[in-house]
C-alpha cells in the first residue's frame, strides 16, 4: 500500500505561517538591519553637526587652501611653512611612500635571507635566522622605533664628530649624510642610456627564451643583460663628458656641510619597519619553500638537473606561488605600519594631518582624507599583486 | 646427497665495532651540521666571527658594565655627565628599571591602592592558568568566571566609588596593568563580534553580507593609529553635546573595532575550510541556522584557525602599544615618559628602558605563540593520518 502524499496544487501549498519562511524573514531581517543602521546615522550625523556648531567649525574642504603655518622635518617637493594644507598634505602622502617603498625593498630583502637562512642545513645558520624570527616577531614596531630612536640613533655622537662610513658617508646625530649626485648638462643622456638597456634586456630576454624553445640552446643572457645595463650607460657617461659629479659631506670643525642628509626620524622608522616586516616576510619565505613537495626536487634530480637549477627552475617557482599572496599583506602591513612615524616625529601622511587636525578641528576631513589615501593604497597595492599573482600562478591543463 | 664440507662456521657473534672517529660523537655533528661543504663552512666561519665580534660587547653592556643599584643618575653617568662613572663607561642602567618598576607595572596609580589592581592581576591568573591547562575539569564555569564575572568584578574594584573602594580615574591607570586590561577587553570583545561579522559577511543576506564586508575591508584597509585617532577625535563628535567618553574607554572600543575585523578574516578561513557536507548535514538533521553554527560548523571552524586567532591575540598585544601616541600611558607610554625624569636621565636610561619593555614584550608574545603551538599539536589528533 502506498500513501500519496504529493501536496495538491493550488493555495493550500502553504502549509506553516507566513513568517517561518526563510526568504521572508530574510527580507525583515534585513529591513530591520538598514532601518536601525539609517536610525543610527542620522542620529550621528545629526550629533556632529550640533557639535561642529557648537565648537565653530566650519564643515567642508575649504581649509585646505589655508596657510598651514608649520614646517616638516624632510620633503620630497618644494614646502615652506606658508604653503597651504592641501600641499602638507601631499608632503606627507610623499613621505608616507618614500618610508613604504624603501621599507619594502630593504625588508624583503632581508627577510628572504633570512627565510632560507633558517631552511639551511648549516646549524648555526638556521639558529641565528630562527632567534631573529622569534626576537623581532614579538616585539611591537613601536617599540623597535623607539629603540631605533631614542636607544641608538640619539646617541650617536654630534655633527662635529660624526662616525665617518665608507662611500663618504658620515652618521652623528642628525641623521645620515650621504653625497648628493649633481646633475650637470647633458647627464639626461646617461639615464636615457639606461632606460634604452633597461628595454633592449627585455626584448633579449624574450628572444633567449624563443631561441631556446626552438633550438634548446640558450644564449648567455646574464652576461648580456648585466653588460647592456650596466655598460651602456657607462658609456654614454663617458662618451658625454662625465656631467654627473657627486656633492660630497665634508666633516667641518663644528658641523658637515655639502651632501644630502636623512634625518633620525626617517631612518629609525625605516630600519624599525624594515627589520619588523622581515621576521614576517622570512617566515612566509619558509612556509614556501617547505610547501613545495620534497617530491619534486627529487625528480628534478632525477631528471639529473643540477641542485643550483633544482632550486632556480623547480622549487622557487612552485615556492612563489605559495609566497606571494601573504607577502602582499605584509607589504600592506608596512605601509600601514609607516602611520607610526608620528611617533618619532617624521611628516607621513598620519603626522601631518594629525598637526592640521590639531591646528584647524577638522576631523572628520582628515580622518576621511586618511581612509580614502589609505584605502586606495591598500587596494591597488591588493590589484597589482593579484595581477602578478595570476601572472606566476601555475598554469593547468 | 652429501652434506656441504663448511670450512669456517663463525659459532658466535663478534662484538659490534665503534663507529669511526668522525662519524661520532661533536666531530661528526661538528663536521655534518657546521663544515659540510667548503659554503657551509665559510658560513659558519663568518657566523662565528660575527657572534664573537658582536656578542662579548652586548653581554659586558647588558650585564657586567651595568648598573645595578643606586638611587639616582649618578650611578649611570660618567663624570663628565655628572654622575659618578668613568669617562668612556657604558652599560645598562638596571638601577633605573629597579627604582621604577612600580611604575613601570601600574602606572600612575595611587600607591595606596595599588592592591586592587594586584587582587586583579591574582584572580586573573588564578582563572587563567586552569583555563590553560586542558586535563583540569570544570572548563565551562571557569570560562564564566574568567570571562564574564572577572571583567565586572575587575571594573568595580579598579575603578572603584563603590564598597567604600576610593575612586581613582582612569587618567591615573597605566604601566603593563593598561596593556593587559587594553588586550584583555579587546581578545573578550573581537572573539564574538568576529565571529559574528564572519558569518554576516558569508550570510545569503545581501545586505547584511554587504554591511559586514564594507566594515571589515574598511577597518582592515587603515593603520590601527587612524582607527585609535578616529575614536579619540571622532566619538566625542558622535555623541549628544555634553555627553563624553572616558578616553580610555575610547582607546578600548578603537581597539576591539579593529581587532574585531582581523579575527573576522581570521574566522572566514576557518569556515570557508568547513566541507558543503557539514552544512546539509545539519540541515537534514533539521537544525536551524543558529543551531546549526552552534553545535556543527563553529566547533569545527574555530579549532581549526586556533593558530590563526592566537596571531590575531599577539598583533593586539603588540597593537596596545599604540595607545602611547594618543597620549595614554601604557607599558611603552610610561616607560617613554620616565626617559624625561630629571632624577634619571642620562644617555643610557632610555636604552635600557626600551630594553626592559620590549622583554616584556616578547615574554607574552612568545609565551602566547608556544602555547598556541601545543594546543595545535594536542587538537590536531583527530586528523593525523
Amino acid at each position: 500500500m502506498t500513501v500519496d502524499v504529493t501536496i495538491p496544487p493550488g493555495k493550500n501549498r502553504q502549509t506553516s505561517s507566513f513568517l517561518n519562511d526563510p526568504k521572508v524573514r530574510g527580507y525583515l531581517y534585513q529591513a530591520i538591519t538598514i532601518l536601525v543602521l539609517a536610525i543610527a546615522v542620522i542620529w550621528i550625523t545629526q550629533n556632529t553637526i550640533e557639535n561642529l556648531k557648537r565648537a565653530n567649525i566650519a564643515s567642508g574642504y575649504g581649509f585646505l587652501s589655508g596657510r598651514a603655518g608649520f614646517d616638516v622635518g624632510q620633503s620630497l617637493i618644494a614646502y615652506t611653512s606658508d604653503s597651504t594644507y592641501g600641499r602638507a598634505l601631499v608632503v606627507g602622502f610623499f613621505n608616507t611612500l618614500l618610508v613604504a617603498v624603501t621599507g619594502i625593498f630593504t625588508a624583503t630583502i632581508i627577510g628572504f635571507i633570512v627565510g632560507i637562512g633558517r631552511l639551511s642545513k648549516n646549524w648555526l645558520i638556521a639558529k641565528l635566522s630562527m632567534v631573529y624570527v622569534e626576537v623581532f616577531r614579538n616585539i611591537p614596531p613601536l617599540l623597535v622605533i623607539f629603540f631605533w630612536y631614542s636607544g641608538v640613533l640619539a646617541v650617536l655622537p654630534l655633527p662635529r664628530d660624526s662616525l665617518a662610513l665608507p662611500l663618504d658617508m658620515y652618521v652623528n646625530n642628525r641623521g645620515l649624510a650621504f653625497p648628493r649626485p649633481v646633475f650637470d648638462n647633458g647627464a639626461q643622456f646617461t639615464f636615457y642610456a639606461f632606460v634604452l638597456a633597461v628595454i633592449a634586456s627585455i626584448a633579449f630576454v624574450r628572444y633567449a627564451n624563443k631561441k631556446q624553445m626552438e633550438t634548446g640552446k640558450r644564449p648567455p643572457v646574464l652576461w648580456v643583460v648585466l653588460g647592456m645595463v650596466i655598460g651602456l650607460p657607462l658609456l654614454t657617461f663617458l662618451v658625454t663628458g662625465m656631467p654627473i659629479s657627486f656633492d660630497v659631506p665634508i666633516a667641518g670643525k663644528f658641523n658637515l656641510t655639502g651632501g644630502s642628509v636623512v634625518g633620525p626620524e626617517f631612518l629609525s622608522l625605516f630600519l624599525a619597519l624594515s627589520f619588523y616586516t622581515a621576521a614576517f616576510i622570512a617566515e612566509i619565505v619558509r612556509a614556501g619553500i617547505r610547501g613545495v613537495s620534497h617530491g619534486q626536487s627529487e625528480a628534478a634530480h632525477a631528471l639529473g638537473i643540477r641542485p643550483g637549477l633544482t632550486t632556480r627552475l623547480v622549487v622557487v617557482p612552485q615556492a612563489m606561488r605559495i609566497i606571494i599572496p601573504p607577502l602582499t599583506s605584509q607589504y600592506l602591513n608596512l605601509t600601514k605600519n609607516s602611520s607610526l612615524a608620528i611617533a618619532v616625529g617624521y611628516a607621513d601622511l598620519v603626522a601631518v594631518g594629525g598637526t592640521i587636525l590639531n591646528q584647524t578641528g577638522q576631523s572628520v576631513e582628515v580622518v576621511s582624507i586618511w581612509l580614502v589615501v589609505y584605502l586606495t593604497l591598500s587596494l591597488s597595492t591588493s590589484l597589482f599583486m593579484n595581477w602578478f599573482n595570476a601572472k606566476m600562478a601555475l598554469v593547468e591543463r | 646427497m652429501s652434506a656441504q664440507q663448511a670450512n669456517f662456521v663463525r659459532s658466535e657473534m663478534i662484538a659490534p665495532t665503534t663507529p669511526p672517529l668522525l662519524e661520532k660523537g661533536w666531530i661528526a655533528w661538528f663536521r655534518k651540521n657546521l663544515f659540510a661543504t667548503p659554503k657551509d663552512t665559510v658560513l659558519s666561519i663568518v657566523a662565528l666571527l660575527l657572534l664573537a665580534w658582536f656578542l662579548p660587547p652586548v653581554i659586558r653592556w647588558l650585564f657586567i658594565d651595568a648598573a645595578w643599584t643606586g638611587g639616582g643618575r649618578g650611578v649611570c653617568a660618567t663624570v663628565a655627565q655628572g654622575g659618578s662613572q668613568p669617562e668612556g663607561w657604558s652599560g645598562a642602567c638596571w638601577a633605573f628599571v629597579g627604582a621604577k618598576f612600580d611604575q613601570f607595572i601600574y602606572g600612575r596609580y595611587p600607591v595606596d591602592e595599588r592592591w586592587r589592581p594586584m587582587l586583579v592581576g591574582i584572580l586573573f591568573v588564578l582563572l587563567l592558568v586552569p583555563m590553560l591547562i586542558p586535563k583540569i575539569p570544570y572548563k565551562g564555569i571557569n570560562a564564566v568566571l574568567l570571562f564574564g564575572v572577572l571583567p565586572v568584578v575587575s571594573y568595580f574594584l579598579l575603578l572603584g566609588g563603590v564598597f567604600g573602594l576610593e575612586y581613582v580615574e582612569t587618567a591615573l591607570w597605566g604601566g603593563l596593568m593598561v596593556t593587559l586590561i587594553l588586550s584583555f577587553v579587546g581578545i573578550v570583545v573581537s572573539l564574538p563580534f568576529g565571529i559574528i561579522l564572519a558569518l554576516g559577511r558569508r550570510s545569503k543576506m545581501p545586505v547584511i553580507r554587504m554591511i559586514c564586508t564594507i566594515f571589515i575591508e574598511i577597518v582592515r584597509g587603515i593603520p590601527l593609529i587612524t582607527v585609535l585617532f578616529m575614536a579619540s577625535v571622532m566619538l566625542p563628535l558622535f555623541m549628544p553635546p555634553g555627553m563624553t567618553v572616558d578616553k580610555f574607554l575610547r582607546a578600548l572600543i578603537g581597539v576591539s573595532f579593529f581587532a574585531s575585523a582581523y579575527m573576522a578574516e581570521v574566522v572566514r578561513g576557518g569556515l570557508q575550510a568547513i566541507p558543503k557536507g557539514q552544512f546539509e548535514g545539519a540541515d537534514s538533521l533539521g537544525l536551524g541556522y543558529w543551531q546549526k553554527m552552534r553545535l556543527i560548523i563553529l566547533p569545527q571552524a574555530l579549532k581549526l584557525v586556533i593558530p590563526g586567532i592566537v596571531n590575531t591575540f599577539i598583533g593586539m598585544f603588540k597593537d596596545t602599544s599604540l595607545v602611547s601616541i594618543i597620549s595614554m600611558f601604557d607599558l611603552l607610554g610610561i616607560v617613554r615618559q620616565n626617559f624625561s625624569d630629571a632624577n634619571w636621565a642620562s644617555p643610557v636610561t632610555p636604552l635600557t628602558g626600551l630594553i626592559f619593555a620590549g622583554f616584556t614584550f616578547w615574554l607574552f608574545c612568545f609565551g602566547m605563540s608556544r602555547y598556541s603551538g601545543f594546543m595545535e599539536r594536542r587538537l590536531d589528533k583527530g586528523h593525523k593520518r
